[in-house]
């Protein structure tokens, strides 16, 4: 026992060390996202729960669901001994220094879900073969790889939000299944997707998953189907863990007879195909080639200039872009292109079951899947697909190929989130942190198999580097600034699109063709 | 994985860590009509910039010597008017003569945490892994170890991207002072250390083990002989580097002594504030000042410091090897933080550099010394509204030196640590020596863990207003003392170093 405890003292180094280093941010820039937050502290607190969903003072209303909502609530216990200025729906914009330190400090604290989960994560993955040196385990180095994320780091304790909780709760799933417990593993994603419904995404390999190898309990010898050993005790255990869950999250807005409001601020289709800057998906290089064309129209006469839509050439400055050569996208659009691109995945997760792993594969394509085709995808989606990864990255080398080019790009597609000059230095240091570990653990632990990357994916790399200092060094002091100003946002999320869709085609070929390999007992 | 990985990997923490601390307040930050230290760096180079060199040290009606005037040798003077040249390109503003005074703007701020990372960048970091690199034993992971615990010393980096100043530019040259004597390159290591000197003139603290060092070896190579030749060519290094530092202000007698005057200011007291020396500690009980005249302060604390220093010293002169060198940096600031005259409490990080240097040999012992040398500067860190980070870095870099140097481990097995007591103490045995040490230092932590609460808590009695900083100077001296004796018997138990020498090699 005592040499067990002692054997995860690094583990408690990394967990410390980062919760630490986070506290150091609290004074960094943090964006509106602040004031969102603040503003659902004020109004689950000062608020009665019927007007949760009603209340619009300020422009960010609630657009969670209900358990984040409490969670929020639960937080402004603990805020009012801070600051109980903060708690007053009027007060917009509020930012003093108590409730800064409170907000980021909820942030800290609420990661301790997030690193125990990480701790769950580390257990399951290859148990040491006989090697001594902490550096070269699998399990630390995904916990390095987890607990010191950059896109966590940024997104959160600088950027402001509460992935790190919310991640805890996915990865703690994942963590579960991976050890067999599927109701617990199923509990937690239910919570998971009243807390906050973009999850909907990967909610797909969570149902065929389970659907196929907790409720059929058994498979004829080459893998197929038994249809006889559907166990409808399970289906029903399955079934009253969701009602449940989500009676008691959306029940007290049933009954208030308050489900379409609350509905409409969940998903709000207002808003645009892209983000204002785009995120690095299939939509970023649709509309890249669409103004490509569009220039390339103009300049060969056969399209007038005056008769192109007016905002199409300021860039990701705008929330809705009109396609000017190309058909405009519909949100029904994106959805039967998610759809489509996940069927393969699941059909494949439905016909051969492989245990956990292939879960976690399908689950990071559905993520992967929705990232690229998806509605108004926010670039920090990324992580969805990054931080599943790298519990498979650690396991093999294929897939810690596949690690580095998604997380190279994934990462720096974040860039854009921090603006301000005074956190260049930190953002450029933590990302380079982490690259340069994940490059040289990942390398140590697989180094028997060969290198890691291709040739041509090295290359890819190696000009995102080149991407980073034209766009963060070369281009402010360029005489293009004035003229062009949105040309390093463009570049950024069309070169980095086309390394996540890459890394997506690989993983999907890595699914398919083990589909055709004989199953691994 | 490779060490190139890990060792960028602790530079590019440490880097982060110390943008982290600058994102936070500094000192005299909004509050006029003084300021603190980062307008006295603003205002210099204000005046280097506008003014000619023969006006810097000199009271004129452009240069207001009492208003943060220049009282550092001239590569600060140089340092200030390089950053404010660059500072002239990007905005005029924050270097006009006259009407800069007390300039305050988010991206002049961004400007100043700039140019100290550039010089910690260049000088200060280099300087620490190669030292980890080529002058300390053991595997790969252990120098790491070292080089991480090293950089991320709190007190250096508060002191520096907290409060404002630039101390990393003469710690950063006298390590490198110390890093080629210990790669045997005697005259580099001469003219880093006058770049030091030059930088700040608290350097002295450090002068007695290099001239020591350098003369011992000279002797042991034979002063009739090669040795002379060798302490030629250094005394050459040491005069044309200095004549190269002070050349604009040479031709003009009157401006060098000017120059002195400004630099050694006699006439501002024994010491000014709370800081944790000798003097400052008597003064709770004796008021020393009231009873002696100025003159005879002086040459008190004169007398006692160069006492206090010499037998480290002569120590190192009859055995300059780079063991012992190391130690008698550590005594010798030590002895003039406790002893000498017009001390600060940022002085404490030149007694730091040294003992940051002893982590690999003594890591139970640095630590504890380390953190009572952050705690000490407490009262400085609240004035600066620094709170946050002094607690996440103290807290941070305790933890970080536990579990990478192992440091309570290696004090039961501390022999080297406790042996030179075992002598003295006969009659105690060795076990019960080290539990005793170890419940000392759980002690001396929660009692500064303690004080930093209470300062920050409780509001002193009406009738005691320093009643606080007065708790933690005091506090913090004793643990100085404590260290300052324990490392004068380390040095002079020859037998325990050489075992610790064969331990590491």
């Amino acid at each position: 026992m005592a040499a067990q405890a002692e054997s995860w003292s690094w583990f408690a180094a990394l967990a410390v060390g980062v919760s630490l280093l986070k506290c150091l941010f609290i004074n960094a820039y943090h964006s509106t996202d602040f004031e969102v937050h603040r503003n659902w502290l004020a109004i689950t607190h000062s608020l009665p729960v019927s007007r949760w969903y009603r209340e619009n003072t300020s422009e960010w209303t609630l657009d969670y669901p209900p358990l984040f909502a409490w969670f929020e609530f639960g937080l402004s216990q603990a805020a009012r001994h801070f600051d109980p200025n903060m708690l007053r729906v009027e007060n917009l914009d509020y930012a003093s220094p108590a409730t800064v330190l409170f907000q980021r400090l909820s942030v800290v604290f609420t990661d301790l879900l997030f690193i125990y989960a990480v701790r769950e994560c580390c257990r399951c993955v290859g148990v040491q073969k006989g090697s001594k040196e902490v550096l070269t385990r699998p399990s630390f180095v995904l916990a390095v790889l987890l607990l010191w994320n950059f896109g966590l780091l940024v997104v959160d304790h600088i950027h402001f939000q509460y992935n790190g909780f919310l991640f805890g709760f996915l990865l703690l799933s994942v963590a579960k299944h991976l050890q067999g417990q599927h109701l617990q593993g199923a509990l937690l994603f239910a919570v998971l997707l009243h807390l906050k419904h973009i999850y909907l995404y990967v909610a797909p390999a969570y149902g065929i998953f389970l659907l196929r190898s907790y409720c059929f309990t058994r498979d004829h010898r080459d893998g197929a189907i038994r249809w006889s050993s559907f166990s409808p005790l399970r289906l029903l255990a399955l079934g009253g863990i969701v009602t449940s869950v989500s009676a008691l999250s959306l029940g007290p807005f049933i009954v208030k007879g308050q489900l379409p409001q609350l509905v409409s601020r969940l998903f709000p289709f207002r808003r645009g195909l892209c983000h204002a800057y785009w995120a690095p998906n299939v939509w970023a290089l649709y509309n890249a080639a669409d103004k490509l064309l569009a220039a390339l129209g103009v300049r060969l006469k056969l399209l007038q200039e005056a008769e192109l839509p007016r905002a199409s050439m300021t860039g990701g400055l705008v929330q809705e872009v009109q396609h000017a050569v190309l058909p405009s996208v519909s949100p029904s659009v994106t959805l039967l292109c998610t759809l489509l691109s996940i069927l393969p995945a699941l059909a494949s997760l439905w016909r051969r079951p492989r245990g956990g792993r292939a879960f976690l594969r399908c689950l990071l394509l559905c993520a992967l899947a929705s990232f690229l085709f998806g509605w108004h995808v926010h670039e920090k989606a990324v992580l969805l697909a990054v931080l599943p990864l790298s519990v498979l990255a650690v396991e093999s080398r294929e897939d810690a190929g596949i690690f580095l080019v998604l997380a190279t790009t994934g990462h720096y597609s974040l860039f854009p989130l921090l603006f301000t000059p005074a956190e260049l230095p930190i953002k450029v240091c933590l990302m380079l942190m982490f690259t340069i570990f994940s490059f040289t653990g990942l390398g140590a632990l697989h180094r028997a198999r060969g290198p890691l990357l291709r040739p041509l994916e090295l290359v890819y790399l190696l000009g995102l580097l080149a991407v980073a200092i034209g766009c963060e060094f070369v281009f402010p002091l360029s005489p293009w600034r004035q003229r062009l100003p949105f040309l390093p946002l463009l570049v950024t999320s069309v070169y980095c699109a086309a390394g996540v869709c890459y890394s997506f085609l690989r993983l999907y070929a890595s699914m398919l063709r083990s589909d055709h390999r004989p199953k691994q007992p | 994985m490779q060490t190139w990985s890990l060792v960028s990997i602790s530079v590019l923490l440490a880097v982060v860590v110390r943008w982290g601390v600058s994102l936070n307040s500094y000192s005299g930050a909004g509050k006029p009509p003084m300021f603190g230290d980062y307008e006295a760096q603003r205002h210099w180079q204000e005046v280097t910039y506008n003014l000619p060199l023969q006006q810097w040290y000199f009271n004129t009606s452009d240069n207001d010597l009492n208003y943060w005037g220049l009282d550092y040798p001239p590569l600060t003077a140089y340092h200030s008017w390089l950053c404010a040249y660059v500072a002239n390109i990007i905005n005029p503003e924050w270097v006009e003569l006259h009407r800069s005074r007390g300039y305050e703007s988010p991206a002049h701020k961004l400007f100043m945490r700039t140019t100290v990372l550039v010089t910690d960048v260049l000088i200060y970091i280099p300087a620490v892994v190669f030292y980890c690199l080529y002058l300390t034993g053991g595997s790969a992971k252990k120098r790491v170890s070292l080089l991480l615990s090293i950089l991320l010393y709190p007190g250096l980096i508060l002191i520096d991207y907290g409060h404002f100043q630039y101390n990393g530019v003469s710690l950063g040259f006298a390590l490198w002072g110390v890093l080629a004597l210990g790669l045997g390159w005697d005259m580099s290591g001469s003219v880093a250390f006058c770049l030091a000197l030059n930088y700040k003139q608290m350097e002295l603290y450090h002068a007695l083990p290099f001239f020591c060092y350098l003369l011992g070896k000279c002797a042991r190579a034979g002063l009739l002989g090669r040795g002379f030749i060798l302490l030629a060519r250094i005394a050459v290094a040491v005069l044309v580097t200095f004549a190269l530092c002070w050349l604009p202000f040479l031709p003009d007698p009157s401006q060098a002594s000017q120059v002195v005057r400004r630099i050694f200011p006699v006439a501002r007291g024994l010491f000014e504030d709370k800081v944790a020396n000798t003097w400052c500690s008597l003064n709770t009980l004796i008021k020393i000042r009231s009873f002696l005249t100025a003159d005879s302060q002086l040459y008190l604390s004169f007398a006692l410091t160069l006492l206090a220093a010499l037998p480290s010293s002569i120590r190192l002169l009859m055995k300059p090897t780079f063991w012992h060198f190391k130690l008698a940096l550590v005594n010798s600031s030590l002895a003039f933080f406790l002893f000498s005259y017009q001390v600060h409490e940022k002085s404490i990080l030149l007694a730091a550099l040294p003992v940051c240097l002893l982590l690999n040999d003594f890591p139970f012992m640095s630590v504890w010394f380390l953190q009572a040398s952050t705690f000490s500067m407490l009262p400085l860190f609240l004035k600066d509204g620094l709170l946050v980070p002094y607690a996440v870095t103290s807290v941070g870099y305790l933890f970080l030196t536990f579990y990478l140097l192992s440091a309570l481990d290696d004090c039961s097995e501390a022999e080297m640590n406790l042996g030179c007591y075992s002598k003295l103490s006969f009659f105690l045995p060795k076990t019960y020596l080290a539990c005793m040490m170890r419940w000392k230092f759980y002690f001396s932590i929660a009692l500064m863990a303690v004080l930093s609460i209470l300062s920050v808590v409780l509001d002193p009695p009406p009738h005691l207003p320093d009643l606080f900083p007065v708790l933690v100077s005091t506090t913090a001296f004793l643990h100085f003392l404590g260290a300052f004796l324990h490392f004068n018997i380390v040095q002079f138990s020859e037998p325990v170093s050489k075992k610790s020498q064969k331990k590491n090699n």
